[in-house]
Order: structure tokens, then C-alpha cells, then sequence
């Protein structure tokens, strides 16, 4: 096979960070590459560089063994090099057909050519069998199909070469499976594929070849059918890792949380919890699985008083705290570690020690009359960011500066301070490297030991599998079913995720 | 009832479609801008600006001259604003409130130089004219109406069809919408977002010109403090009223015309039951009320007045 | 380290540096005003030395920098602690226009009070007013979404049509005779002054307090500390249990009350009387004020003294350059420019920072 696409010596800096440094790189024509590394070894960073979103400090690339420049995505595109981000790039009240003629529009004369683009997309669609209605508003799709426009954007533009950016990351595992059937239907077509992913797994049953990055430089690269989960692993991490928790075994104590026929809508006004009752009792993990946009943050917004709850009940310890507000629920013994650290968990151009004071800010000591305390706040500060291995030159630091491990880590410091009874947790080590992952993790373990009711809302099957004593999958707002971690599946859990039927075990 | 029948007559209309004018042409500008994504609430000030360039072009050199200035003006403000809102990000609000500062010092400067003793106020300059549309102005009914107006009526209405036109049926028009959407999903197609918000926002800001420019030349061809009053925000409502798009906030201005005009014809008729204060608050009462969402919810584009990091 | 080097780490010291950068800003101001005279003045010399003496030179002048500054502390800190809240307050002009008008009322339709408590009873009234106004805006945007740019700028306006009847013809608080103006507030409700022959008065004391107070508020209380969070992060505000829609409305009730007050220290303390001329035109230069001294209660104050003696000295050049207070506007303007341009580049104060969508209320129980 023929090198279609050549990397060499890439090296990009941000302020404070060699993002890639000196890379090699090597795509075959026809292959599908993989890209593999933890979350911040600089997989998207070199895809953007590719795509020419950014321009490198250093090194060229190579497209046909023609030296390229790209300044934009725009010389990207006409290089035969197409890019489906992580997070879509579709324009949400736009069609199916606007979307996709969005710098390559058909015109006529001097205005859009909105016909010809429709019938564009229904081509297009029967051609690689993508089935798509291109006057749908992407709004109104469902993530799967939104994926497919996003991979028809890039067909459109003739695409060589396809840039998967983590596409599994929204997908149930039977979609996945659809995803990969494209895949091999687009590469027995001549497409070259590159797919980026933190997931072993899924490196090892889609790809020819990987490449492993960490810390923006190249590790290796391997046949992936001569290589090992395992050794992978350490190329990713450079150090034997553990790939499971230890978790010893705790017997579960009296229903802490008790959620009855909860409902509640979402932001547009439709029903994302559907009804859904579950119990987590003290000193076990209680693990909600699904794939994203299944009604799970809803959830976790309702049982931490930022959403209100249409009907239903939500007792803690028995006692009904249906919407109630945040401040009564921390009261009542409720900590939560949001879903997003930057908007929810913390006020980034606060100081840590303000940080650490936010839910804390009416309760005593720290609020003394119409005051606060911040002497006192300061030593309990001090104690935390020590405890938690933070790492900040002081109590004074704004959050922003730190890393989103370390900024994790104030927010789990700050809610363990809570000695809460009921945990809850919501994508806790999303977009953090290994080494803060391991922590979060043996955290969690820690509180369920010391008898704390934990809910760990996940999207990464395997964390909930590793972590749960018992696993919920929600489907569309509702329980599909409730299974002990130890009798769950990967297989069977996607059945659930995709909305088959199944029964608790 | 005599005083009654004067004020509701078809030259209420007329005054409707007159007094709606500049509010079109603020509306318009506020549209565009925001379509691409910045907000804009210096479009008073640059109207105020762009009125009194509008002014001093007359006087010099004619009206023609002095329409031109104000456009250059307005287009000129509308760069400035884009530079500080696109490039350099700053908050929009902010940086468009100094504008309007600016416009309340900068015409009582120069006054005096131009117009000797006139300490605020200019004096009066040629205006620009008055067009009698032949075929259309001898109808019945519509005749009066929209028969004979200033040029900039006409030019305004023309626009609002136009602008839709280019809104929605052209390649910029997608392209600026987008931009104005999902800056990024745009960026990373290759289109270049700062060259589109640009552009919204000095057809912005021309277009707020040629508002300022018929609030001078085109009525009262005078320039005094309180030229604009308000309309310029008054614009921004119609724009919201109008769910961002040029034929909904046609049809805002129209309202707020016509409460304007019903409260000059209604005081100059003797007929108020009620201090004239409270009729001349009605624009700002309305603008309050359509904001309220009292008239039904409007969306505007989702990556309004958020600066666009390329990270 | 090549010069290169050492002007690179100078530069960065300098930009990162608050101080520094006000400074930079009002000596660019400073210049751009100097500039201006130069220009307009036929004997530029003399036009700056009647600055200096309107400014600082003379007991008259500094009284005058002092009664300018009195309106633009007050009017500042009202601004400064609505941006706080992620809120901006455009309305501080006809709060102090309400709040002139009631303090007038109370001054001359009450009659046979202690001096003492006539004074407060006044300027109670008139903070009072501007804070119910004020609220209403916070109201308006806390439960309907209205932005309260809009809000604002339109209830000024409102205002301003009032102010027209209320001390028009057969208006309800117009006195008999030409003059489009109040009765005089009555001698019992009148500020004392400190200096007779400038206009100096004990606003200026009050002022000061003030000054304390919403630092006090600011860094000290628990509202201050949940009026800031709200600010810089709503959502985060909420998770952390604060009450955003109530703070939102607390805070323009204070930036109002503080805005009317200011009205009411005109009033009670150098015209003693409401009429048609008062226009409360510094509100604007209170913006600049504001953000020169970094949203901060002392900043602002120090900021406030500074556009102080800019409107004193400037009005001293009247009569010897054809220039006039509106060289203030146009120097506030360029303040404001500067320092939303240098500050762009830190990540500190909530009002300059690009996010418009201030204080955007997400779903809430």
C-alpha cells in the first residue's frame, strides 16, 4: 500500500504546553488508523493540524508525497481530507442540506441553489447508504443520525481521507456497530480512515494499524493484530496500569436515596425522565448507565435541586426532599460532582479558597452572621489542597490556572468536606488523564467503604462496569434494566443502552 | 369628535411610514450584526454620529455629499465596533456604550466652528428631497399613504427585501447566519468567521448611517443632542420583536411608528386626555412590553454577542 | 537577558498589572484632553492653567473636584457593583433622577422636621425610589429574561418624560411662576457645606461611608461574596446553592439605592430644589469611573476624584477655550476604549470580559 499521508517532526505549542512535539507520522492509503493516547496526549491537537485548523510551529506534512501548507480546513478540504470533531460540527437549526453545503454551497447565479443540494444529499445517501433526510433540522436528529451527516459533510467535499475524532464516544454498542460496518464499507470504497480514541478496545477490533501517543510524542506503532490490550496499555501510560479497581466487597446498608416515579422535562420542553424509581443504599455504587442524551443529566439535575421534578419523589434517608432547592439538599447530606467542572463545579475566577467555600457560604463556621469567615475558610483550605495533593502554589490561585485534575480534585475535596450520606457523581473522570482517573476512582471506592451511598452516572461502560455493585441502564428517560455488576455484561448492557428489552437480574 | 377625525386620517399613516423610517434602518443594522453573531447597541450612537456627519455634508457641500458621509461614518463605526468586538473580544456592551458616549461629546465640539453661537444645535441645511412617485401617488387610499415620501423611506423599505433576500437565498447570507449560530462548525468548513462578522457589522453600521442620516437631512434638516432619542435601541427591540429577521421587524417599527405618530397627531389636535409625556413614552412602554415576550417568544442566533476563540 | 527579553517580561509585568493599567489609561486620557484644548484654546497655556486651578489650584476648584466627585463615587459604585453581578445597569441616570425628585419632595413638603431627620428622611426617600426603579429592572430580568441593557435604557427614558410633566407646565410639583423647577427644599433639609464658596458639602463624607460600605459588602458579607460568584459564574452559583434570580434583583436594588442617593445628594446638598435642567449626564462618565478603578470600591472612588477634577478643570476653561464639559464625554469615552482593550487580555473583571450573555439564567426548580 502507498503512504497517502506523511507527518513529519509536527511539533505545536500552546502557552504552558507542547501539545505535539516533534511527531512522525505514517497513514497508508485504504488503511484504518487508529490514534490512540489518554485524554490529552495530543491526538485531536495533531488532527487539527492536519485538518488545518492549526498551523504547526514546526515540521510538514505530506499528501501523495506532495509537500502541503494548509492555513485553513478550507485547503484541508481540498486535499481530499475531511474531519468529523468529537463534538459536531452541525449548526443545530440549519438542515440536513444547509449543513452540509456550508462553504461549499451550490449556487445559482447569485443565489443558493437549495434544490440542488437536497438532491446532493439524497446521492450522496444512497451511494454510501447513509440514510438521511437532508430537510430535517439537525436539531431534531437523533445523535446517530447527526453522526452520519457529519460523515456525508465530509463525502460531499471528496474526502480521501476521514478524520474520526473519539466518534464512539455517543453511540450505544450497537450503533457502534453500524459505525464500524460504514467504516469497512467506506474503506473497501478507497477511503483512508483515521480514528481517534482513548479506548483499547475498540483500537484492536476496528483498526489495521495503531499509533499510540503520550505526551504529544509518538510511542510506537503496531499491526493490530499483532499486539496486545496490555501492551498497549503501557505504551498509553507508560507504566503498568491498573486496569481494574480493587474493590473490596461492603455489605450494603439501609436505602439512602429512594427515587419513586420520578419525571421531569428537559430544556426543550420534552419528557427526559420518564417515570424512573431506584434505590442506593449505604456503603454501595450504585452505577446509571447509557449512552448521553438518555435523560441521565436530567436526573442527576433533579436529585441535586437544579431541575425541578415534574412528579415523583425523591427521599433521602425518608425524608421526601422533592424539589428542593441545592442549599437544603447539601443540608440534608446530598454532595455532587457535576458533569461539568467548568460551568458547574466551579467559579473559575474565583480563588480555590473561594471555590472550596461554594455551597459552604451559609453554613457555619464559615458564615458568621451577616459575615464570612474566610480565616477559618483559609485552614480548612489549607488542609484540603493538602490532603488532595493539589497542586497550586496556594489557597489564593484562581481555579482556572489549575489542571482539570487538579480543578477535579478541589471539587471532590470540597463535597467529601461535605461528609455527605448520598454521593452523586456525574462523569467524574471525564477529560482527565490516567493518573487523576485512578484517583477519582479509588475516591469513590473510598466513600462507598466508608458507607457513603454513591450514584456514579457514566458514559464509559467499562467505569461503570469496573466500579457499580449495581448497574441501572437508562433508555429514553426510562429504566431498561437493573442488573448486580458482577452478572453484567458488556453485551448485555448494550442491549440495554439501545432499548431491547431486558429483565433485572 | 372634530378633533378626532383629523387625527385618524390616512396622513396618520403616512406619518407612520415617516416616523418608522429610521427605526427601519436601526432595526435593519441591528439585524445584520447579530445575524453574524455580535451585538451591537451602539447603533445610537453612530446614528447620532452619522446624523450630524450627515449635517456638516449638507451645509458644505450639499445633500448628497452629506449622505454620503454618513454612510462612510456609520461603515467607519461599524469597523471600529467590529474591530474591538471581533479581534481584540472585548465585551461588546461595554465598548459600544463608549460610542455612544462619544456621540453625545463630539458633535457639541465641532458645532461651534461650523455654526458660530450655536452652542448644541446646528443651524438648518439643505435637505434631501422629497419624491412623488407619479402612478403610485394618485391611487385612492394608497395613494396618500405611501405616494410621496423622502427617498430614504423608499430606499428603507426596498432594503428590508432585500436584506430577506440576501438573509436567505444567498451564499453570505448562509454564511453569516452560521457564523452567527455556530461560529466553529462554520470555521472549521473554511469559512472565515471574522471576515463574516465584519461584514454584518459594518452593513450595520451603514445601514445605521442612512438612519441617521434621515433623521437629519431627510426631516428636520437640523442636527440638536436628542436627534436620535433612544431609537437606536428602539431598533434593537424591533429586531428582537421581529425574531431577527427583516420582515418581522418591519413590522415592529410600523407598531412603534405609529404609536409616535398617533401621539403627534393626537396633541397637535388638542384631543389628549392625557399629558403628552405619557403618549411620547409609548415607544419605550411598547419596546418594554414586546421585550417582556408578551407577543410571543423569539429566538435569537445562538452564538450572539459570544466572542469566537479559534482554540 | 537581551533588551528584547527584558522589554518582553516589562511589558508583561505592566499588562498584568491593574495599577499599571488604569494608569496608562487616564495619562492616555489625560493627553488625548490636553490634546483637545491645544487645540480648540487660542491661548493653550492659559486654558491649562485655569484647568489647574479649576481642578486642584484653588479652595473653589478643588471644591468643585470634590462635589463632581461626590455624584461619581456614589454613581460609580452603583455601576461597579451591578457589573459585580454580571448586570449592566444603564439606568443609573434616571434612578438619580428619581431619586432627585423624591428627595425634593420630602425637602419641601414636609415641613416642621428636625433638621437631622429631615435630611435622612429625604435622602431616604430619594435612594429609595432609585432602588425600587432599579429593582424593577433586576425583577424584569430575573424572572422574564429581559436584558436589562434594554430594560434600563428604555425606564430612562420613561423617566425623563416624567421629569418633563412633573416640573412641566401645570405640573404636579412645579412651583408657581416661569421657572420649570421644584419649590425650594426647605432649610431643615439641606445638606450643610464644608466650604461656603464652593459647592462642597457633606455628601462628600457620605460618599466615603459608602465607599466602606460596599467594600465591606463586597469581600466581607456572604451577599458580597454571593453577588460576585453570581457574577462570575451563575451556573456554578446556583449548583453552589445560591439563589440567582433573588440576587440578581438584591443587587440592582442596591445599584439603584446608591444611584439614588446620588440624585438626592444633589438635590439636598447644592441646588435645593428638583427642576427641568438637571440631567444626571455624569451617569455615563460613571461607567468610565467604574471600570478605571476596576469595578473595585476604591479604585472607583480614586477614579471618581480623578473624572472629578477632569469636569471641574474643563469647566474652568470655558470661558478662556471654546471647549466644554463634553471634552469630559469624549476623554470618558476614550477611557473606557483604553481599558476595555487593555483589559481584554486578562481574564479578571466580569464586565470585560466578552461573554455578553451576563448572568443568563439557566433552568432553575
Amino acid at each position: 500500500m502507498a503512504t497517502i499521508i506523511e507527518m513529519r517532526g509536527i511539533t505545536k505549542r500552546f502557552p504552558g504546553v507542547v501539545a505535539n512535539d516533534g511527531i512522525d507520522l505514517c497513514i497508508e492509503q485504504g488503511e484504518i488508523h487508529g490514534l490512540l493516547g489518554e485524554n490529552g496526549a495530543g491526538k485531536t491537537t495533531l488532527m487539527n493540524v492536519l485538518y488545518g485548523l492549526y498551523e504547526p510551529d514546526a515540521g510538514e506534512i505530506l499528501v501523495h508525497s506532495q509537500p502541503v501548507r494548509f492555513s485553513s480546513p478550507h485547503d484541508a478540504i481540498a486535499r481530499g481530507i475531511g474531519m468529523v470533531h468529537q463534538h459536531f460540527m452541525l449548526i443545530p437549526v440549519f438542515t440536513v442540506a444547509e449543513n452540509l453545503v456550508l462553504g461549499a454551497e451550490l449556487t445559482r447565479g447569485p443565489f443558493l441553489d437549495m434544490a440542488n443540494a437536497e438532491a446532493r444529499v439524497r446521492d450522496l445517501s444512497a451511494q454510501y447508504g447513509l440514510k438521511v433526510d437532508p430537510l430535517a433540522h439537525v436539531e431534531d436528529l437523533p445523535v446517530g443520525i447527526q453522526q452520519r451527516v457529519e460523515i456525508l459533510k465530509a463525502l460531499y467535499r471528496n474526502a480521501e481521507i476521514l478524520i474520526l475524532d473519539e466518534p464512539t464516544a455517543v453511540l450505544t454498542p450497537q450503533e457502534v456497530g453500524e459505525l464500524y460496518t460504514i467504516l469497512h464499507a467506506l474503506r473497501d470504497q478507497g477511503h483512508t480512515i483515521i480514528f481517534i480514541t482513548h479506548k483499547l478496545r475498540e483500537v484492536l477490533t476496528i483498526c489495521d494499524r495503531v499509533t499510540v501517543l503520550r505526551d504529544g510524542k509518538v510511542v510506537g506503532t503496531r499491526n493490530a493484530h499483532e499486539v496486545t490490550e496490555a501492551a498497549l496499555a503501557r505504551m498509553m501510560v507508560g507504566r503498568d496500569v491498573l486496569l481494574r479497581v480493587e474493590k473490596p466487597p461492603v455489605a450494603p446498608g439501609p436505602p439512602v436515596l429512594q427515587v419513586q416515579g420520578l419525571r421531569a422535562r428537559n430544556n426543550r420542553g420534552l419528557l427526559a425522565v420518564d417515570g424512573v424509581s431506584f434505590e442506593v443504599h449505604a456503603g454501595e455504587i450504585v452505577g446509571i448507565a447509557g449512552v448521553e442524551g438518555n435523560g441521565q443529566t436530567e436526573l442527576a439535575e433533579v436529585l441535586t435541586g437544579l431541575r425541578r421534578a415534574e412528579g415523583g419523589r425523591i427521599l433521602i434517608n425518608g425524608q421526601d426532599l422533592t424539589n428542593r432547592r441545592p442549599g437544603e439538599l447539601f443540608r440534608a447530606g446530598v454532595a455532587h460532582i457535576p458533569e461539568d467542572r467548568h460551568q458547574r463545579g466551579l467559579v473559575l475566577d474565583f480563588s480555590l479558597l473561594e471555590n472550596l467555600l461554594l455551597g459552604f457560604q451559609d453554613t457555619p463556621p464559615y458564615a458568621r452572621g451577616l459575615e464570612l469567615d474566610y480565616d477559618v475558610a483559609r485552614r480548612t483550605a489549607k488542609r484540603l489542597l493538602a490532603d488532595f495533593d493539589v497542586r497550586a502554589p496556594s489557597s489564593e490561585t484562581k481555579a482556572r490556572a489549575l489542571s482539570g485534575g487538579n480543578q477535579q480534585k478541589v471539587i471532590l475535596a470540597r463535597e467529601f468536606e461535605r461528609q455527605p450520606k448520598l454521593l452523586v457523581a456525574v462523569q467524574p473522570t471525564r477529560g482527565l488523564d490516567v493518573g487523576a482517573t485512578e484517583f477519582v476512582r479509588q475516591q469513590l471506592v473510598r466513600q462507598r467503604g466508608e458507607g457513603k451511598a454513591v450514584l456514579l452516572i457514566s458514559s464509559e461502560l467499562t467505569e461503570i462496569m469496573d466500579l457499580s455493585d449495581r448497574i441501572i441502564v437508562m433508555y429514553e428517560g426510562r429504566i431498561q434494566g437493573e442488573v448486580a455488576a458482577a452478572e453484567a455484561s458488556e453485551q448485555m448492557l448494550g442491549l440495554l443502552m439501545a432499548g431491547a428489552r431486558g429483565g433485572t437480574a | 369628535m372634530q378633533g378626532w377625525n383629523s387625527v385618524l386620517s390616512l396622513s396618520l399613516l403616512a406619518a407612520t411610514l415617516k416616523i418608522a423610517t429610521p427605526l427601519i434602518f436601526a432595526g435593519l443594522a441591528a439585524v445584520m450584526s447579530e445575524r453574524g453573531g455580535v451585538v451591537n447597541i451602539g447603533i445610537e450612537g453612530t446614528m447620532l454620529l452619522s446624523a450630524f456627519a450627515a449635517v456638516v455634508g449638507s451645509h458644505f457641500w450639499g445633500p448628497w455629499v452629506g449622505l454620503l458621509l454618513a454612510m462612510l461614518l456609520g461603515g467607519l463605526l461599524g469597523l471600529l465596533h467590529a474591530y474591538l468586538s471581533v479581534t481584540v473580544k472585548v465585551n461588546q456592551i461595554v465598548s459600544a456604550t463608549a460610542i455612544n458616549i462619544a456621540a453625545l461629546g463630539i458633535p457639541r465640539l465641532i458645532i461651534p466652528y461650523i455654526w458660530p453661537g450655536h452652542f448644541g444645535e446646528t443651524g438648518l441645511v439643505p435637505p434631501l428631497p422629497e419624491v412623488r412617485l407619479p402612478l403610485l401617488a394618485d391611487l385612492p387610499v394608497i395613494g396618500p399613504i405611501l405616494g410621496q415620501h423622502s427617498l430614504l423611506t423608499y430606499v428603507a423599505l426596498i432594503l428590508v427585501e432585500v436584506l430577506n433576500v440576501l438573509l436567505f437565498n444567498t451564499r453570505f447570507g448562509l454564511r453569516l447566519r452560521a457564523v452567527g449560530e455556530h461560529p466553529r462548525a462554520a470555521d472549521t468548513l473554511g469559512v472565515d468567521v471574522a471576515h463574516m462578522r465584519y461584514a454584518g457589522v459594518i452593513i450595520g453600521g451603514v445601514l445605521a448611517g442612512l438612519g441617521g442620516a434621515f433623521l437629519t437631512i431627510g426631516k428636520v434638516p437640523q442636527f440638536a443632542p436628542n436627534t436620535t432619542n433612544g431609537r437606536g435601541f428602539m431598533g434593537l427591540a424591533a429586531m428582537v420583536f421581529g425574531n431577527w429577521k427583516p420582515g418581522g421587524t418591519l413590522v415592529a417599527c410600523l407598531i412603534f411608528g405609529f404609536a409616535d405618530a398617533f401621539q403627534a397627531a393626537a396633541q397637535s389636535a388638542g384631543v389628549l386626555p392625557v399629558p403628552r409625556e405619557i403618549l411620547m413614552s409609548l415607544p419605550y412602554l411598547l419596546t418594554l412590553i414586546v421585550l417582556a415576550g408578551f407577543v410571543g417568544k423569539t429566538v435569537g442566533p445562538a452564538a450572539d454577542g459570544k466572542p469566537y476563540e479559534k482554540a | 537577558m537581551s533588551t528584547a527579553e527584558r522589554t518582553r517580561r516589562l511589558w508583561a509585568r505592566i499588562t498584568s498589572s491593574e495599577l499599571a493599567l488604569s494608569l496608562i489609561a487616564v495619562a492616555v486620557g489625560l493627553a488625548a484632553g490636553a490634546l483637545i484644548l491645544a487645540i480648540t484654546s487660542s491661548e493653550p497655556l492659559v486654558a491649562y492653567g485655569a484647568f489647574w486651578q479649576g481642578a486642584f489650584g484653588s479652595r473653589r476648584g478643588l471644591g468643585e473636584t470634590f462635589y463632581y466627585g461626590t455624584q461619581l463615587i456614589l454613581t460609580g459604585l452603583a455601576v461597579a457593583i451591578s457589573f459585580r453581578c454580571g448586570l449592566f445597569n444603564l439606568g443609573a441616570q434616571g434612578q438619580i433622577l428619581l431619586g432627585a425628585m423624591g428627595a425634593a419632595w420630602a425637602g419641601y413638603w414636609l415641613p416642621g422636621l428636625p433638621p437631622l431627620i429631615h435630611v435622612t428622611v429625604a435622602l431616604l426617600v430619594g435612594s429609595l425610589l432609585g432602588l425600587v426603579w432599579s429593582a424593577i429592572a433586576g425583577y424584569l430580568k430575573a424572572r422574564l429574561n429581559m436584558h436589562e441593557v434594554i430594560t434600563t435604557l428604555m425606564m430612562n427614558y420613561l423617566v425623563i418624560n416624567l421629569k418633563s410633566w412633573i416640573v412641566g407646565v401645570d405640573g404636579p410639583m412645579k412651583q408657581p411662576g416661569m421657572i420649570p423647577a421644584s419649590p425650594p427644599v426647605l432649610e431643615s433639609a439641606r445638606l450643610p457645606r464644608i466650604w461656603s464658596d464652593a459647592r462642597l458639602h457633606i455628601g462628600i463624607l457620605i460618599a466615603v461611608v459608602c465607599v466602606a460600605a460596599v467594600w465591606y459588602l463586597l469581600f466581607r458579607t456572604r451577599l458580597g461574596y454571593k453577588i460576585r460568584a453570581v457574577g462570575l459564574s451563575p451556573s456554578a452559583a446556583e449548583y453552589g446553592g445560591i439563589q440567582v434570580a433573588r440576587n440578581i434583583v438584591i443587587t440592582m436594588a442596591i445599584s439603584g439605592f446608591l444611584a439614588g442617593l446620588a440624585g438626592s445628594i444633589e438635590v439636598l446638598g447644592v441646588n435645593y430644589r428638583f427642576s427641568q435642567d438637571l440631567t444626571a449626564n455624569y451617569a455615563w462618565d460613571a461607567i468610565a469611573v467604574a471600570l478605571l478603578g476596576g469595578l473595585h470600591p476604591f479604585g472607583t472612588f480614586l477614579a471618581a476624584l480623578l473624572f472629578g477634577a477632569l469636569s471641574s478643570g474643563f469647566t474652568s476653561t470655558q470661558g478662556v477655550a471654546d471647549v466644554s464639559r463634553d471634552t469630559v464625554l469624549i476623554i470618558t469615552a476614550l477611557i473606557i476604549f483604553l481599558m476595555v482593550l487593555i483589559r481584554s487580555r486578562k481574564t479578571t473583571a466580569i464586565a470585560t470580559r466578552g461573554d455578553t450573555t451576563s448572568a443568563g439564567l439557566e433552568q432553575r426548580p
